[in-house]
């Protein structure tokens, strides 16, 4: 392996948390390979993407280019495939998010790569990289290795850490030509949850299930989130009957989540939310029936009435966080 | 409207997952198949804009003679045609996508609907790796979508919010939960189903892009510390929610 090529995103003129998890793992990969990891973001500057550089990236690439007004996954894969290109790169890596899982297979097909999705492990062995990716939605693990000679790979996010390894970094600026035709979709309106963290991106996830009751008790999922500076998830009972938006479902027709802790709430543990749920690292929960199927999924377990317990945890929990 | 719905076969969602014999893939015996649940997002969308604008809606499935369970149910729901391109199992996505590309050349379709994740493998890849091979434009994980004319607006989920997609057809849109209520097939039409034509095709072989060494059940052992909810337990959780998980 020679050159490993990252693309690092911005979101509010920073680099995103996925972005210096997986400019982590590139660094590290190369280290085991004796191969440069490099960067390359888009419409941004040194300052910015500079922080990657602490993250173990010894080469910067800023592509600027004007046409490139809102968001394409089309053209953003044509820029990366292009930088791929001209910097010999052999192995790409996304953020197996939204942005992410657009981009990468259209830069595989460019590259003529093999491309493996949603990784959770990559290990470099004997001039090859060993990927571990889940299957049946967690379910199962797959090792899987990618045959040809560029190898394209998206990582999960939460599960690789940042870790900082400060090194010098050389910036540089490329410039690639977008035709109209690699600007075939394009973002025309964002709607974001002003202030709301996502399951995806949060620390701590708190979930309701069909034991809330209705919409009117969520409250108390909400509130031990926020002592917890966390995200509030549901299952699937929750989210059918309308209580919930289907943007906060975790399980296998839901979202994957793998935070530091998940706390089930009055969920039974149904497989398809484990399915969504069994990445994370510490899983509290709670719930009145001492056989619920969720109780063999735990480190710890609460049995008991929710709507007790709930006010005395978070009350608890407040003292010790302040929120 | 001409469009092409790509449908996958999987085990049921329920199915408990167990490593076969040769340990790189899953034990199939007793396991239920069904068509890939994103998918039924992506076949009703199909059959909703034929209902508006007229034309033919064709299902694609990639896989062996096994796969035609899946035609038949969407040949249930109303699809008006369906191909089986037979051939080895696929566990390589570059073959599936290779061979859904042909089937796309020959028919020209104005859109081609597929699910945002199959739910075996969750390879994550196809809706857009067909647009770079097909140079169609494409939008993953959609929940809303309009078409006027050739004008494509899709609502799509990203972290912490959705973004609006822009596109002209012919294009690629892969289903997400939320996009529609997939129907139920009616007994009648499940019968009328049992006796359509399958258009049936040898697959072409491709050379494997990716492969899968091994499949293992993971295996974390959680701790495993359930407790009543007494005030001293809520204490302790507490406190190994500071100590233990350190997120406090
Ligand atoms: C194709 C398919 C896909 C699916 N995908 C998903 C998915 O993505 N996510 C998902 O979550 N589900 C999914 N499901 C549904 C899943 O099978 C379950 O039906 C669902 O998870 C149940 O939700 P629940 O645990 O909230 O409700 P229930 O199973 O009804 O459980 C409620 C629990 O609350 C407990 N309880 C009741 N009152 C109290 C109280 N006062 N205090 C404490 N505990 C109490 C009960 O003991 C029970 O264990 C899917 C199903 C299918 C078929
Ligand atoms: N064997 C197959 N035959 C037809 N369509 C498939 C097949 N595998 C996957 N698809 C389609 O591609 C979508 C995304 O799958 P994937 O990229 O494999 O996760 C699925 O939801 C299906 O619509």
């Amino acid at each position: 392996m020679k050159n490993i090529l990252v693309f690092l995103e911005t979101s509010n003129n920073a680099l995103k948390r996925t972005s210096l998890e997986v400019s982590t793992a590139a660094s590290q990969l190369a280290a085991g390979a004796n191969a440069k990891a490099i960067g390359v973001v888009i419409n941004s500057n040194n300052d910015v993407a500079g922080a990657a550089a602490k993250y173990g990236l010894s080469e910067i690439i800023n592509v600027n280019n004007a046409k490139l007004t809102a968001h394409s996954s089309t053209a953003v894969a044509k820029i990366i495939a292009e930088v791929a290109k001209a910097e010999g790169a052999d192995c790409v890596l996304f953020a197996a998010n939204a942005a992410g899982l657009e981009i990468a297979p259209r830069v595989a097909v460019k590259l003529d790569a093999g491309y493996v999705a949603d990784c959770i492990a990559l290990n470099y062995d004997s001039n090859n990289i060993i990927a571990k990716k889940p299957i049946y939605a967690g379910k199962a693990v797959a090792k899987t290795t990618v045959e040809t000679p560029v190898k394209v790979f998206s990582l999960r996010p939460n599960v690789f850490s940042a870790a900082e390894n400060p090194v010098s970094a050389n910036f540089k600026e490329l410039s690639v030509e977008l035709s109209d035709k690699d600007l075939s979709a394009s973002v025309v309106n964002v709607m974001k949850n002003e202030g709301k963290l996502d399951v995806l991106e949060a620390d701590v996830v708190v979930s309701g299930g069909r034991a809330v009751k209705g919409p009117e008790n969520y409250y108390l999922i909400e509130n031990l989130a926020k002592t917890l500076s966390g995200a509030v998830g549901a299952s699937r009972a929750v989210v059918d009957a309308g209580w919930r938006p289907h943007s906060e479902q975790v399980g296998q027709t839901g979202k994957t989540v793998s935070p530091t802790l998940y706390i089930a709430c009055g969920i039974s543990g149904a497989i398809q939310h484990l399915a969504g749920m069994n990445g994370s690292k510490y899983i509290l929960a709670i719930n009145k029936d001492k056989d619920a199927p969720i109780f063999k999924n735990c480190d710890y377990g609460l049995i008991g009435d929710m709507f007790d317990i709930l006010p005395k945890l978070t009350e608890k929990i407040s003292k010790i966080t302040g929120k | 409207m001409n469009i092409l719905v790509c449908v996958a076969r999987v085990p049921d969602t329920a199915t408990k997952i167990m490593v076969g014999s040769g340990g790189k893939a899953i034990e199939q015996n007793g396991v239920k198949y069904v068509v890939n649940p994103y998918d039924e997002f992506a076949l009703e969308e199909a059959l909703r804009l034929r209902e508006k604008n007229g034309g033919t809606v064709t299902a694609v499935t990639i896989g062996t003679d096994a796969n035609v369970d899946v035609l038949r149910t969407s040949l249930a729901m109303g699809v008006d045609k369906a191909m089986l391109i037979k051939g080895d199992e696929p566990t390589d996505s570059y073959y599936v996508v290779a061979n859904i590309a042909k089937v796309a050349k020959e028919i020209s379709p104005d859109l081609i609907l597929l699910g945002k994740q199959s739910v075996d493998y969750d390879s994550l890849q196809l809706p857009a790796m067909l647009g770079e091979m097909l140079e169609m434009p494409s939008v993953s994980v959609v929940s809303a979508l309009t078409i006027e004319g050739d004008e494509v607006k899709a609502e799509r989920d990203i972290e912490g919010g959705k973004e609006q997609v822009a596109c002209k057809l012919p294009a690629i849109i892969s289903a997400q939960k939320g996009l529609n209520d997939p129907r139920y097939p009616k007994l009648p039409d499940i019968m009328k189903a049992k006796s359509k034509p399958i258009d049936t095709r040898e697959a072409e072989k491709t050379t494997p892009k990716t492969s899968i060494l091994a499949i293992e059940i993971p295996s974390k052992a959680r701790a495993g510390k359930v407790m009543e909810a007494t005030d001293e337990n809520i204490d302790e959780v507490v406190r190994l929610l500071n100590q233990e998980a350190k997120v406090i």
